[in-house]
């Protein structure tokens, strides 16, 4: 058993990991709540974001938290446009077409990346890249708190619009009713696209966080696009909240796992927490319905 | 106001529509009735744009709308309180009403229009904090007609609005209708289970089986027919 600072230093980074996840795993619920879409390119397009904030590092020496705001408002209208003039079109589809057509756009993003960066894995080296706070015998990276207040910032904004604006209150109302809001005369079309903008937004600025925490790949894609779903069911399907504590739930449990029994043994508890949550809470931590 | 000539509708290959025509004047209210299944509700959705119909036109105010989308038609003007009332049940009243705003012809006066609302159903003043799945079935159907009101209808469709509701509540209801048409000038659609009310609230009706029209005329004078006297009044 590790000393007790040691567990509170991998509580503490598990924490602030796990804010990350939560806005990552946000937008993928946003989506399949509203839509009715599994983003299976989610990870992609987090990657995809990686990579923009590595190049934008080396081509322009900005930093990822400013590269963030930009990311964030291209992957919006990205988003947007995709939804609007592609994926609208599938909405009538069957579902087993809908989702081969996500996985085939993922594909192309994870290849597209692959063809233009090669396989090996890149990073971003900021001046304060190995700093840490330290409390006590505590040691806290400063990325990874930078990062998680990053996320906090976004998924405060991210709530605020959907309490507060029309067009929010309008896309949950799409959420809660897909019949109520055609016969209300909701413009169905133009929220579904605002809605995937906000997602690939809310994926594009965690990737901008997650460059200073890990190294990118081409091939990182695939395994967060099922760390975000696990992370929304964990949480509860069609729950904001739920995301969010679904993302802490991951992200504590990989940092525990990573220190008491091997950092190699991350997904194997995340995903047996996934099986013991589907076990005895089937409808996650926050139930459906509730946002 | 509204006229829908020809309409056919199918779904799949099963038709819902034969050849529907059908006129709602402007100011005036039209009832339709109709057996269950005999497709009252396909034609309401399909002048809505909720449905695409496979022949047939449908004008209102001297536009073509066959065939565009809910939006479009709802800022045209046409509002409809569909079969199910269909309220938003995890939003609370007041952004169930606002919501129903979302649209350029109404957005700027949505505050005076739930002022309106509120002052036509008090009750839904008294809970606009309330999430509407918890309120009952009366003030669901009350808020399905205010969030149609909010959108600025000219044309009101109104799907079987008394469904599942107490006798009291549902002559409180038609009296709203009735105001709505007679006070507002609203144009009203209205399809009720409640044959012999809408057919007195009506100045014209029509019959609808199996998806034709297959009696129409002054809704007094239905009123008195044998046929319809016999197969929906149960006389
Ligand atoms: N979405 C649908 N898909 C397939 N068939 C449908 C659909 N909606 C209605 N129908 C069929 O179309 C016909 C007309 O249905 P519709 O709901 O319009 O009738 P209605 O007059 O409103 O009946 P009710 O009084 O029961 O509401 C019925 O035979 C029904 O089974
Ligand atoms: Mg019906």
């Amino acid at each position: 058993m590790p000393a007790l600072p040691y567990v509170a230093n991998a509580v503490i980074s598990g924490t602030l990991t796990g804010i990350v996840y939560g806005l990552m795993a946000l937008g993928l619920s946003a989506i399949f709540g509203v839509v009715r879409q599994v983003n299976f390119a989610h990870g992609e397009l987090m990657t995809l974001a990686m990579y923009g904030a590595v190049g934008a590092f080396q081509g322009l020496a900005l930093d990822p938290f400013l590269t963030m705001i930009a990311a964030a408002m291209v992957f919006g209208v990205f988003g947007y446009v995709l939804q609007r003039g592609f994926l609208n079109r599938f909405i009538h589809r069957p579902e087993h077409l809908r989702m081969l057509l996500m996985i085939a756009l993922a594909i192309i993003i994870g290849n597209g990346l692959l063809l233009a960066f090669g396989p090996d894995a890149r990073s971003v080296q900021t001046s304060y890249q190995l700093d840490s706070f330290e409390l006590g015998p505590l040691l806290v990276d400063k990325v990874r708190v930078y990062a998680a207040i990053a996320a906090v910032v976004a998924t405060a904004l991210l709530a605020a619009f959907f309490r507060l604006t029309l067009t929010g209150k309008a896309i949950r109302a799409c959420a809660d009713n897909p019949i109520g809001a055609r016969v209300a005369g909701l413009p169905v079309a133009h929220l579904y696209a605002v809605t995937f903008g906000l997602g690939a937004a809310s994926v594009a600025v965690a990737g901008c966080a997650m460059v200073q925490l890990i190294d990118v790949t081409p091939g990182l894609g695939p395994g967060y696009t099922l760390l975000a779903f696990v992370i929304v069911i964990v949480g509860g399907l069609g729950s904001m909240v739920g995301a969010l504590l679904g993302g802490l739930a991951i992200g504590v449990s990989e940092a525990l796992a990573g220190l008491l029994i091997t950092p190699s043994a991350k997904s194997m508890v995340s995903f047996g927490l996934l099986v013991v949550l589907l076990l005895v809470r089937p409808q996650g931590l926050m139930g459906p319905g509730r946002r | 106001m509204l006229s829908v000539r020809d309409l056919d509708l199918y779904y799949g290959d099963a038709q819902a529509l034969a050849g529907v025509s059908l006129d709602v004047p402007a100011g005036e209210l039209v009832a339709l009735v109709g057996a269950n299944g005999a497709g009252k509700s396909s034609l309401i959705r399909a002048i809505a744009g909720m449905e695409l119909p496979r022949a047939g036109t449908i004008r209102f105010r001297d536009q073509d709308v066959t065939g565009k989308d809910s939006h479009t038609t709802a800022n045209l003007g046409i509002g409809q309180v569909a079969e199910g009332r269909q309220v938003f049940p995890s939003l609370t009243v007041e952004d169930n009403l606002e919501v129903g705003a979302l649209l350029p012809r109404a957005r700027r006066k949505m505050k005076a229009t739930m002022q309106e609302v509120f002052a036509l159903f008090p009750r839904l003043a008294e809970r606009r904090r309330q999430t509407a799945g918890t309120m009952s079935g009366g003030e669901q159907q009350m808020l399905a007609i205010g969030r149609c009101l909010m959108g600025l209808p000219d044309l009101i469709m109104l799907d079987e609005p008394s469904l599942g509701l107490a006798p009291l509540v549902v002559s409180e209801l038609l009296r709203t209708i009735r105001l709505l048409n007679e006070g507002k000038g609203i144009s009203i659609l209205l399809v009720e289970q409640n044959v012999a009310a809408s057919l007195k609230l009506a100045k014209h009706a029509y019959v609808l089986e199996n998806g034709r029209i297959v009696m129409q005329g002054r809704g007094e004078d239905l009123l008195h027919d044998d046929r319809v006297r016999q197969a929906y009044l149960g006389l």
